[in-house]
């Protein structure tokens, strides 16, 4: 028998986590891109000032966005809404909590705001979701009360490579664990700084506790349909949709080929004449790793 | 006595419909995923699940399983349970803000997203007629029966809300019991 995980659940927001499954989440920047993104069949939105492509081009401290669009685009949908605060920037996520986000993404696509801590989540009735790039950082997160899990990927690149690098490498850990001594799991452990009761949760579940997206370089339909292929439970996209040509289509065709993932002949279907993706960056040639933030 | 076999479709679009399949098959119940309209030839009960019902209810246009559901519904050859956003998708009559189209197969008024954002999603214990102790269920951004029609019989309340309901093969759930484990409900609409 485990003793129980010392950590504290948010488990209404885990709960919200489970009705996204499947979905597409969508980083929007007005009210108008929200309403388009609800037609098209998003199950959230992510409301921001800038999406991941312009941050990059454009560079400076990027933060959280002004309360204002966010309520500007809540009132403009039904679906959930979701911002976005620094990593570590407490103070920004009581802001998001007190104007009633439905989730709050603690984001490496900001630049961060404390270097030695994330922000203690398990004290927040909002829910939070937070990146991870392997199953020792989604284990820290989910510790400090993450209700929700994305690969990192990276962002703003329409590259999808580092996403499938994220969701293969923690399902391989995951994996790993079955095989190990218990000898090995304690050592696993103490070396990810994580409590030895939460990883023998996750080897029994043969899962993260908590729902896990993809994000970080969905550009088209196949690449939705490529991640939940490989085990994703649902994705988000951030410039993927409004830095193409053709936003509503492009964005109703991700909702199919996420649905719709194993069915080839929808998938070439819904690829069909939607226009052109984003440009898109190698990873090597990048000035800016966003995944190495946070740890 | 003949028993009848049983299988109950969870429609698979989007939202929370694998924990369904869990709760179903720790039962020994026979569970189909339901994505196309050949997915539910066979299926004698179809649980449509929680999620966003805007997405959803694009998917089930898209996927013609609208019209499929509706007919089977109204022929009397399908049980159908929505929960949360299902059962925004099958009332009669949907309010609040961009309203999803309805199957419309429950005499109700729903209110979507009735009682706010998620820091109002709650956790609650209810009596329900037919069961003999209290069922657990999560409200997550709820939506609220405001009216029920005179066939429909109100199997729990939350305040003064009706919260589960049933008229002849079709039940309307504004909460999930299936997030807490109860098995109550799911096994009594299996039996209608």
């Amino acid at each position: 028998m485990l003793k129980p995980v010392k950590h504290t659940r948010n488990t209404l927001g885990e709960d919200l986590a489970r009705m996204l499954k499947g979905g597409v989440i969508m980083d929007v920047t007005t009210a108008e891109q929200a309403v388009i993104a609800e037609e098209a069949g998003a199950c959230a939105v992510m409301a921001l000032e800038r999406i991941p492509s312009d941050i990059r081009a454009e560079g400076g401290v990027a933060r959280m966005s002004d309360p204002a669009l966010i309520r500007e685009i809540r009132e403009a949908v039904s679906i959930p809404v979701m911002a976005k605060v620094r990593i570590g920037h407490t103070a920004e996520a009581r802001i998001l909590e007190a104007i009633g986000v439905d989730f709050i993404d603690e984001s490496e696509v900001l630049t961060p705001a404390d270097p030695f801590d994330h922000v203690q989540k398990a004290s927040f009735s909002v829910p939070f979701v937070c990146g991870a790039t392997s199953l020792g950082e989604a284990l820290r997160r989910i510790s400090e009360g993450a209700a929700m899990i994305r690969t990192k990927g990276e962002a703003g690149t329409g590259n999808i490579v580092e996403a499938v690098r994220h969701l293969k490498l923690i399902t391989r850990q995951i994996a790993a664990l079955q095989d190990m001594t218990a000898a090995d799991r304690t050592a696993f452990a103490e070396q990810e700084r994580v409590d030895a009761n939460l990883v023998e949760s996750v080897r029994e579940a043969g899962r993260l506790p908590v729902v896990t997206f993809v994000a970080g370089g969905v550009a088209t339909p196949a690449d939705a349909a490529l991640v939940m292929s490989l085990g994703a439970e649902g994705v988000f996209v951030g410039s993927g949709i409004f830095k193409s040509s053709d936003p509503q289509r492009r964005a109703a065709a991700i909702v199919q080929a996420t649905t719709h993932f194993n069915d080839a002949a929808l998938l070439a279907d819904v690829s069909s004449g939607i226009g052109q993706a984003m440009a898109g960056q190698e990873i090597a040639q990048l000035e800016l790793s966003m995944q190495h933030r946070g740890h | 006595m003949a028993t009848k076999t049983v299988t109950v479709g969870i429609l698979a679009l989007q939202g929370n419909f694998a924990e369904h399949a869990a709760l179903l098959a720790a039962m020994s119940v026979q569970v189909q995923y339901v994505r196309t309209v050949q997915d539910l030839e066979q299926c004698t009960h179809l649980i449509i699940p929680g999620g966003e019902s805007t997405t959803i209810s694009l998917l089930l246009a898209s996927t013609g399983l609208d019209a499929a559901i509706t007919d089977r519904c109204r022929a009397s050859t399908l049980s159908v349970m929505g929960i949360c956003a299902g059962a925004i998708l099958v009332a009669t009559k949907i309010t609040g803000k961009n309203p999803p189209a309805s199957l419309g197969l429950i005499d109700i008024t729903i209110d979507r997203n009735a009682y706010g954002n998620q820091l109002e999603s709650f956790d609650a214990s209810l009596i329900v007629s037919h069961v003999d102790r209290p069922v657990r269920a999560s409200f997550i951004r709820a939506p609220v029966i405001t009216h029920v029609g005179k066939d429909v019989e109100v199997l729990a309340m939350h305040g003064e809300h009706p919260v589960i309901v049933r008229a002849g093969n079709v039940w309307a759930l504004t909460c999930h019991p299936e997030l807490r484990d109860e098995e109550s409900i799911h096994r009594l609409f299996i039996a209608s």
